[in-house]
Order: structure tokens, then C-alpha cells, then sequence
């Protein structure tokens, strides 16, 4: 997705006229671009009247940013308690391998970024996988390899 | 929807929507919440909706997208009106019989009703559901009644009635009085006096002339949903709580602060919020009256340690949630330096009930020193997962078998993990403890979060205890020494006695570094970090023992201590678990004997999941 400055001013414009909040105007950019931009870093510093030092520090503090560009497709794995009695690190072992890459990093062709998150309050469904917005409940190995398996068949489809 | 310009004028129209709820009508209750929604809910409502249409009956027939009634094992839930059929587990597929059916002809579609896992018997109402029996809802007992989208609905079963009440015959003072008479003590897991702490906030709101009031809904234990359901199904009756609470203490702005993690919870507040201001209960001159109070979300951005109150407060200000050392309270010097009250969101819904039905009535709930009801969120190795509010006092069986319906396939229950990462453990000896701030706190657990998660047999207890201080030691914001050191030489010391290099003296060492952890690191996150390893090293040390001295995994889960193997007389070489070993450690032909290559093996035991013929064994 192309970075446009133009609308990461937008979005700071407009908290900067309400609350000023530097975690909310991050929050948006992060939603819309899926990672934090520098730019987007810089302009919120100047804007927000706040230092560059802490627009990073907030950056890399929470779990939601990211400094870096996110796959096309984000499986997220459930770690809360209840999926870790039912299996999780299981499932997050098989995504691990049949990805090739760890918990948090993205595939070198930027198809898939393989995340955990710690409870999604589903806990009836677990272990959970939510794949771009939609969740998958009662995972299993096998399971999961049919996930990764329909994403690259629909991703060849198109 | 009016402005209410009066409290009479309130008084008029709840009055009006009040006539107007009919119970009698038939109409169908679809659960809406993120439990049945990831099951399908929606493809259900949407299904419903146009069967409906698609028959054009000459009575209306509502169909309503409601909040969690908490059984979510058995989602997408549906209820029928008026006779209160209970449907569990509906598909898409089942819409057409259950309009034809049950809208149409007044029969009942058997196979979609609870079956009594005992009796085997088909329970057909849903207030007949042993899940429901033995429960008490107070908190929870819009969820499930009222569309949480809809002002109106929470209006006419008696919402923000209790506001009007307190802005038209009581002082603060009685606000507080009443409050601290019910017992109410703090949901978020502390269990301080919420009638105290609103005393100390007002005293100094009303020296400094300012103040803010904060619902902390940054619900992060993993394990515990009950906050995000209470936001997702009756957000107005936080927003009431909160209102009577800025009122009483003089304050006319707040917070909430709730994980961006739960978007359904973020979005149904704020639709209630719009609509509490559209109609004269929140923003300005509410009800006519000249109390000002307005109301803004603030979004957590996924750092556990923001629900501890300082480190929430540093990150409203738009810092990074690092915590800071108490004294000062927020009471006394809280957001942007001015006294700031944080109430849990259970503990703020709590607040409108105990005024409609008085102290008397709240504090006659519960036991001697903890009043009212506790929501759990039973979760884990259970059969019927899912939210449960019950009196203080019930016991953990009742919790576990009577309501949970016991452990699946028939294993042996072997702990509850009570409070989350900063709970403790207990073990099946300690199943008849009373549920409430005392008793849970002499055996080392705590009420906490109210996250209740079952372990069976088949979970490894140090495991159990590793994975807690993984994720405490994760979610450590690294401001003060004996956690940021600390949680990590713990974690370190369980990940070797789990990978099986333990050694004797090991958990000696993890009680010692617990003990310094718990006295000195600056906030609640560290403080209770140890919890889980105490408790299980308290209840099940011979499983510690085990994995050190004998290098064994009784439970047979940490990969360091065991083994996958082929059993010769169940293996017909079928070959479909060598296509699965993605590390190619089976070897073997089409009818042949397979064999598990232990140094290749990385044991994430997916042969044994694909085997047919339960041809693999682990040791």
C-alpha cells in the first residue's frame, strides 16, 4: 500500500483539532496502513507539539503499532490461557513451520505475517486462529494447514 | 429520540417505553456478541431476517441482535419468544424450520435444544438450562434481553432510572452513603471499599476543584471476557454508573479506557454514548438539572500492564503505560495531577442497581465481608464455557460441575487458575472454597479478573506456571528492576526445568526470586507475577519434583521430557503421518512398520493427532 503523507496529515490534522492524542492519531494511521510509516512518526511529533523521542517510545511500547510493513494476509494465533490448555502452541508450532518464519515476522514475499495475540475473549472457539478479520475456531494441526492451503489457492485464483 | 430537558419529562417517556415492551409478542433473541459472532451468529440474524420476510406475516415478528447471555459453548444461541425457547448451536441451514416450524406451527425443532448431558434429556426453555439455574444475574441480566444498539430497550426495562432518581432526591453525600452501605467492593480484583474511594476522591475533588472519573475496561488477563461482554450488551448501564459517580464526587469529566483488542464493545459504546448525550443524560445540564458531565473513550493499545491504574493513567495522557509508585492515589493525585477515580467495568453497572434496589438489598447478597455477585468467565478444559455471574460465596464445585458441567471426555478435573496471571492455582482438594476476596486470598489465589480457567489431567502444571511468567514477563514494561530482571530469571529457571535441564534446589531458587519479586517491584503486575509458580509449587510440587529429579513430564506435555514412538501392533503403514511430519522424522513404506526418528522428532505431536489407529505413543 503506497504511504501517502498527504493523508497521514489528514488524520493528525484531525485529532490535533479534538483531543491532540498522540496513541490515537497513531492508533488510525496503524489501522489504515497496517504499520506505522516514519513519516508518520515525524509528522505526529510536529503536529501533536509532542518530542520525536516520544512518538517512538509510544511506537514501540504498545503490542498494536508496528515499524514495520505487515503481509497481505495476518494470522493471528490466540495465546490467552484457555486456547493454551486446548492446544494453541501446537497450532502456532505448525503455522511456524509451514510458514518458515516466527511468531511476529512476515513471510519473505510479504503474503503472510504470522502473529499471537493474548486472548480474544472467545475462549469457548479455542485454540483460535483469526485470519484477516475472520475467525477459525477448534484448531487443530491439520486444520491449520488447510487455512494457509485456501489463502494461497485463493491468492493464485486472483 | 427527544432531548429529556426535565427529569419529568424522563419520567414521561421511560413510562411510555415501558407500556410499550411487550413481553408476550413473538419475537426472536439472536446472540450478537464475539463469542456467536465468530461462530456465525450473524449469517444466522441475516438468515432469519429475510425468512421472515420472505413469508410476509401479517404479524410483525422481530428479530433482535442482542448482548452475551454467556453460553458460549452452545453458540450462536437463539431465543424464542414469548415462550423463552432456548436454540443452541444454530446454522444457517436451520432457519427455514425454525420460522416453518416454530414461528409458523408453534412445535418445537427437538435436535436444536441443550441436552441434558446426564439425562440425556432435551431441555426446551432456556431459564429451565442447569447453566442458568443456579446462577444469579444481576449485572448480566440485560445481556441477552436488550439490543445493546438501542437506547430505548434500556430504557424501558428501567435504565437511567436510578440516575434521575439521585439527580432529583439525593445529595452526594447519600449517592456515597448508599454506595459504601451495599458492600460494593472493586471488581477489578483489589476489592477495596468503592464507597470509600469515591469519599477520598470527593474530598479532594471538591479542594482542587477538579477531578476525572475512569472506567477501566482495558480487560487484559487472558481468560476473562466479562468486561468486554458488559461493554458489548449494555453499555448504557456503564454510562448510568458512571454518571451517579461523577455526580456524587463533583466531577464532570471521565474516561473509558478499554482495549482497542474488542472492537464490538468499542463500537457499541459509543453508539450509546451518542445516544445518552442525544437524549439529555450525558454532556450538559443533564435532565435539566445543571450537572454537567461528558464522557470520552480512550483506546488501549495492547499493553497489558495498562490496566494497572497508573500505568492506564500515563497512557490517557498519551504516554507510555509505565506505572508509577503509589502513594499518591489516583485519589489523590490521578490524571494530569488531579484526584481521579478508576472504578472496574462490572463494579461501575454495579452502581445504578444498587441504588434502584438499595444497600439493603445488594449487601443481603454475597457473604459477610464480600457482597453482591462475581462474574467468572469459566473457561479451559470445561463443558460448558462461557460467562457466569453467581453470588459471593458459591463454591468452586458448584462453579465448575454444577454450572460448567463438569471436565469434557470424561478426565479428572485437576486445578482451577483463578485471577488470571496474577491468580494462583487450586487443586481439586480446595474445589468446596467459598468464592469470595477472603477465602481465595488465604489459599494464594485471588478473585482478580474473575478469569477462571480449568486445567484436567492432561495439563502440565509447570507448564501452566511457565506460560504465565512467559506472558508476564512479555507484558513487563521494564520501568523497575525485580520485575524486569526478575520475571525473566524466573521464567528462565521453569523453561529449563520444562526443557528438562532442571536442577535440585530449582524450586527453592523460584520461591526465593518470588519473594523478591512480590515485595519489591513497583506495581501490582509485578507483585503478583509470582502468584501462579507459588501456586502450583505449593499444590503441586511432586509434578516439579518430577520433571527435576526424575526427568518426567507426568502429563506428558514438555517436549524436553518426552518421546514419540511407533506401537508396532497398532501401525498398519498407512504413511499418512510420515506425509504430516514436517521434519521428515518417520521413516517407513505403504504397509510397513513406521518408525520415529528421535533426533529428527521435534515432538509437536502431529502424528499422534493424524493417526487413525492410535498407533503413536508418548513418553
Amino acid at each position: 500500500m503506497e504511504v501517502s503523507v498527504i493523508e497521514i496529515n489528514e488524520i493528525i490534522n484531525r485529532e490535533a483539532a479534538g483531543d491532540g492524542s498522540l496513541i490515537a492519531a497513531l492508533e488510525e494511521i496503524q489501522e489504515r496502513y497496517r504499520y506505522l510509516p516514519p513519516e508518520a512518526l515525524i509528522l505526529a511529533s510536529e503536529r501533536l507539539g509532542v518530542p520525536l523521542s516520544q512518538a517512538y517510545s509510544v511506537a514501540t511500547f504498545y503490542n498494536a503499532f508496528s515499524l514495520k510493513p505487515k503481509g497481505r494476509h495476518c494470522l493471528h494465533v490466540c495465546m490467552g490461557t484457555a486456547c493454551h490448555v486446548r492446544g494453541s502452541p501446537q497450532v502456532l508450532d505448525r503455522l511456524e513451520s509451514k510458514l518458515g518464519i516466527k511468531a511476529g515476522e512476515t513471510t519473505r514475499d510479504h503474503l503472510f505475517t504470522l502473529e499471537t495475540v493474548n486472548c480474544l475473549g472467545a475462549c469457548a472457539l479455542g485454540p483460535i486462529v483469526v485470519t484477516n478479520e475472520e475467525y477459525s475456531g477448534q484448531m487443530t494441526t491439520q486444520k491449520a494447514d488447510r487455512l494457509i492451503k485456501n489463502i494461497l489457492r485463493a491468492e493464485a485464483a486472483t | 429520540m427527544n432531548r429529556c430537558q426535565s427529569i419529568a419529562e424522563f419520567t414521561g417517556w421511560q413510562t411510555e417505553l415501558k407500556a410499550a415492551w411487550d413481553d408476550t409478542a413473538p419475537a426472536l433473541r439472536v446472540c450478537d456478541g464475539t463469542g456467536c459472532r465468530a461462530l456465525g451468529s450473524q449469517k444466522v440474524l441475516a438468515a432469519l431476517r429475510e425468512e421472515i420476510a420472505k413469508r410476509k406475516q401479517d404479524t410483525h415478528i422481530e428479530v433482535v441482535g442482542t448482548g452475551c447471555p454467556g453460553f458460549c459453548e452452545c453458540g450462536p444461541l437463539i431465543t424464542v419468544l414469548p415462550q423463552r425457547i432456548s436454540y443452541q448451536k444454530v446454522k444457517t441451514s436451520d432457519v427455514p424450520e425454525i420460522v416453518e416450524q416454530t414461528l409458523m406451527q408453534g412445535t418445537t425443532v427437538e435436535r436444536l435444544l441443550y441436552t441434558d448431558p446426564q439425562t440425556g434429556e432435551h431441555i426446551r426453555l432456556e431459564p429451565d438450562l442447569p447453566f442458568y439455574q443456579k446462577q444469579k444475574r444481576l449485572v448480566l441480566d440485560l445481556n441477552g434481553k436488550i439490543d445493546p444498539t438501542r437506547l430505548e430497550d434500556y430504557v424501558a426495562l428501567g435504565g437511567y432510572s436510578s440516575l434521575a432518581r439521585v439527580l432529583g432526591a439525593f445529595s452526594p453525600d447519600q449517592v456515597i452513603a448508599e454506595v459504601r452501605n451495599s458492600g460494593l467492593r472493586g471488581r477489578g480484583g483489589a476489592g477495596f471499599s468503592t464507597g470509600t474511594k469515591w469519599q477520598l476522591c470527593r474530598d479532594n475533588a471538591s479542594k482542587s476543584g477538579a477531578g476525572y472519573v475512569v472506567c477501566n475496561a482495558d480487560e487484559g488477563d487472558p481468560g476473562a471476557f466479562m468486561d468486554r461482554s458488559v461493554m458489548e450488551g449494555n453499555p448504557h448501564s456503564v454510562i448510568e454508573g458512571m454518571v451517579i459517580g461523577a455526580f456524587a464526587m463533583g466531577i464532570h469529566q471521565g474516561f473509558v479506557y478499554i482495549r482497542a483488542e474488542y472492537p464490538l464493545a468499542v463500537e457499541n459504546l459509543r453508539i450509546a454514548l451518542r445516544q445518552a448525550e442525544a437524549a439529555g443524560l450525558l454532556g450538559r445540564d443533564i435532565l435539566g438539572t445543571g450537572f454537567d458531565f461528558s464522557l470520552s473513550v480512550r483506546l488501549g493499545a495492547g499493553a497489558f500492564v495498562c490496566g494497572e491504574e497508573t500505568a492506564l493513567m500515563a497512557s490517557i495522557e498519551g504516554r507510555i503505560g509505565e506505572p508509577h509508585p503509589r502513594p499518591p492515589y489516583p485519589a489523590e493525585a490521578g490524571l494530569w495531577g488531579k484526584p481521579t477515580n478508576i472504578n472496574n467495568v462490572k463494579t461501575w453497572a454495579a452502581v445504578p442497581l444498587i441504588i434502584s434496589h438499595g444497600a439493603d438489598w445488594y449487601s443481603g447478597i454475597g457473604t459477610e465481608k464480600s457482597k453482591g455477585t462475581l462474574i467468572f468467565s469459566v473457561v479451559g478444559k470445561i463443558n460448558n464455557t462461557g460467562l457466569v455471574e453467581v453470588p459471593m460465596g458459591v463454591s468452586l464445585r458448584q462453579l465448575i460441575f454444577d454450572i460448567g458441567g463438569g471436565i469434557p471426555k470424561g478426565k479428572a478435573f485437576k486445578a482451577a487458575q483463578i485471577g488470571g496471571p496474577s491468580g494462583g492455582c487450586l487443586p481439586a482438594e480446595h474445589l468446596d472454597v467459598p468464592m469470595d476476596y477472603e477465602s481465595l486470598a488465604s489459599l494464594g489465589a485471588i478473585v482478580g479478573s474473575g478469569g477462571l480457567v480449568v486445567a484436567d489431567e492432561d495439563t502440565c502444571m509447570v507448564d501452566f506456571a511457565r506460560y504465565f511468567m512467559n506472558f508476564t514477563q512479555e507484558e513487563s514494561c521494564g520501568k523497575c528492576v525485580p520485575c524486569r530482571i526478575g520475571t525473566k530469571a524466573m521464567l528462565a529457571t521453569l523453561e529449563r526445568i520444562c526443557a528438562g535441564n532442571g536442577l535440585p534446589g530449582d524450586i527453592e531458587y523460584l520461591q526465593e526470586l518470588a519473594e523478591v519479586v512480590h515485595n519489591s517491584a513497583l506495581c501490582g503486575l509485578g507483585q503478583t507475577a509470582p502468584n501462579p509458580v507459588l501456586t502450583t509449587i505449593r499444590y503441586f510440587r511432586d509434578e516439579y519434583e518430577a520433571h527435576i529429579i526424575e526427568k518426567k513430564c507426568p502429563a506428558k506435555v514438555c517436549k524436553g521430557l518426552i518421546t514419540y514412538s511407533i506401537i508396532p501392533q497398532n501401525c498398519n503403514g498407512c504413511m499418512v503421518c510420515l506425509r504430516e511430519c514436517t521434519s521428515n522424522a518417520i521413516t517407513g513404506a505403504k504397509q510397513e512398520l513406521h518408525h520415529i526418528n528421535e533426533e529428527l522428532c521435534t515432538r509437536c505431536g502431529v502424528c499422534r493427532e493424524v493417526c487413525k489407529f492410535d498407533a503413536v505413543a508418548v513418553n
